[in-house]
């Protein structure tokens, strides 16, 4: 389950880090977001279903902590660098082969929407291997195909560690499907991050 | 077990997509080119899923093959499903701010631009009833899709929504309850069959067609978000072209119009809710 980091390509930076949570994922983005180095190039999307009613408000709650900036994903805005990006309430988002976020109000995915599946696998098309994607606490089984399509497509999977979870299904069910690179508590997660991304 | 996935395959998804969209505009003439990809790719799968083909490959031999297939293909690549009264704070606008600016029109025509199976024309015609002006009221609720429309049509939904829907209803400063307007059975409930009098479901494609009517009203929510920039700042102009002076444009809450070519022709009459006015070209018109 838990790979070696060899398996890793050394030569590919990644571009793009994608994460998803549910269930207890506010107190997980706090600790996972605030560990992160000011100096990371990378985009971070973020796919909360805590969110519900109030990407705002989750914006605002992030903002606190986290070292970069943080912004609500909004349609047609191009991915950026640097900047922590979530997912609006009620939409799928996507991410497009441009670099650009895209949302669509489909049908529930996993019974959720924004579903991190359909963020993973977009994103996963979008960046292959320069991606890494992180599977955080959560109550059902969203994410998993998702962080699947990264790893096929070369990225790097990250899960958290079940029993650190204040929900372990999510994790659960992504390490049954997907398996994963990198399966670690909380609070090694963000100098993981921070590692492979600034080589 | 687990295998990179060489970037050949991702590729190869992309060619798939790409001649099933060239079927459907050679075949039938509907050019799906100007959506954006990620969504339509996201659909073109799982149409294919519900048609039980195994890549979408199969889809397109069925799609140039079979002409009855067009609607479902139509259907499966649509504006998805909406609820009565969803974001109930644009409703509450477009009742106090709105209508009562529509009030002064011997005529009032609305265009729905996606109407999918009907849930905003019906909120719509249940605002305008209960404002006393549904009676010189017309609403053309268009949908690329004719099972759509016909479904829209019908009026009936699953009785599950009922529930979100009469709080949706409510909040967005109905009057009276929301079941007044709908019989339930058998899971399901029916729409007042008078609600739609002043209705008319139509075909209309954003991609390809024109202007059709003279409207003080437009709506279109949440399907912006599935076309490429071109077809969105397509659809806007068409928008603005069908608009009366002084008409209304309602987008959804996610949409943007501030970096359209036709931004300019629009003031935001309540920006957060995506509710705009058209400028009139004599500036100091009447509001």
């Amino acid at each position: 389950m838990n790979a070696p980091a060899a398996t890793v390509p050394a030569a590919i930076v990644p571009a793009a880090i994608v994460v998803g949570c549910s269930t207890g994922g506010l107190d997980a983005l706090r600790t996972l977001l605030g560990g992160l180095d000011p100096r990371l190039p990378q985009a971070v999307v973020v796919c909360s279903h805590t969110a519900a009613e109030t990407a705002e408000l989750l914006c605002g709650l992030l903002t606190h902590v986290a070292p970069l900036p943080v912004a609500e994903a909004a349609e047609r805005q191009s991915v950026r660098g640097g900047v922590i990006h979530v997912a609006p309430s009620g939409y799928h988002l996507l991410v497009e082969r441009d670099g650009r976020f895209a949302l669509s109000v489909d049908p529930r995915v996993q019974h959720a929407r924004p579903s991190i599946d359909v963020l993973f696998e977009s994103a996963a098309e979008t960046w292959g291997a320069a991606l890494v994607g992180v599977i955080l606490t959560g109550a059902n089984a969203d994410g998993a195909e998702g962080l699947r399509a990264v790893r096929r497509a070369g990225g790097v999977a990250v899960v958290q560690a079940p029993e650190d979870a204040q929900a372990a299904a999510m994790p659960l069910a992504a390490l049954d499907l997907a398996g994963a690179d990198h399966c670690l508590p909380l609070p090694a997660i963000a100098p993981l991050l921070n590692r492979l991304c600034l080589p | 077990m687990s295998s990179v996935r060489p970037a050949e395959d991702a590729a190869l998804d992309d060619i798939e997509l790409e001649l099933f969209v060239r079927a459907m505009q050679r075949r039938h003439g509907y050019d799906f080119g100007q959506y954006a990809r990620a969504s339509l790719k996201r659909r073109v799968k799982r149409l294919a899923a519900q048609l039980d083909c195994a890549t979408v490959t199969a889809l397109t031999d069925r799609a140039l093959h079979e002409a009855a297939l067009l609607p479902r293909l139509l259907e499966g690549l649509s504006v998805p499903v909406s609820d009565l009264f969803r974001d109930p704070p644009v409703f509450r606008a477009l009742r106090e701010q709105v209508l009562p600016t529509l009030a002064s029109h011997p005529r009032i025509n609305i265009w729905q631009a996606g109407c999918a199976h009907g849930e905003e024309a019906y909120s719509l015609a249940i605002l305008l009833e209960e404002a006393g002006l549904y009676e010189r009221s017309q609403i053309y609720a268009t949908d690329i899709s004719v099972n759509a429309l016909e479904k829209a049509r019908e009026g009936i939904y699953p009785a599950r929504e009922a529930q979100q829907w009469s709080r949706n209803y409510l909040a967005a400063g109905g009057r009276r309850s929301l079941a007044d307007y709908y019989s339930a059975r058998y899971g399901l409930i029916k729409l007042d069959r008078r609600l739609r009098r002043h209705i008319t479901f139509a075909q209309h494609n954003l991609a390809s067609d024109t202007v059709f009517c003279e409207a003080h009203l437009v709506l279109c929510r949440n399907v912006l978000i599935y076309f490429s920039n071109p077809l969105q700042d397509r659809c806007l102009a068409l928008f603005r072209d069908s608009l009366v002076r002084g008409g209304f444009l309602c987008l959804g809450l996610r949409e943007r119009l501030d970096f359209a070519p036709v931004a300019g022709d629009f003031a935001a009459l309540d920006p957060a809710l995506r509710l705009y006015r058209l400028a009139g070209p004599a500036a100091g018109a009447p509001a």
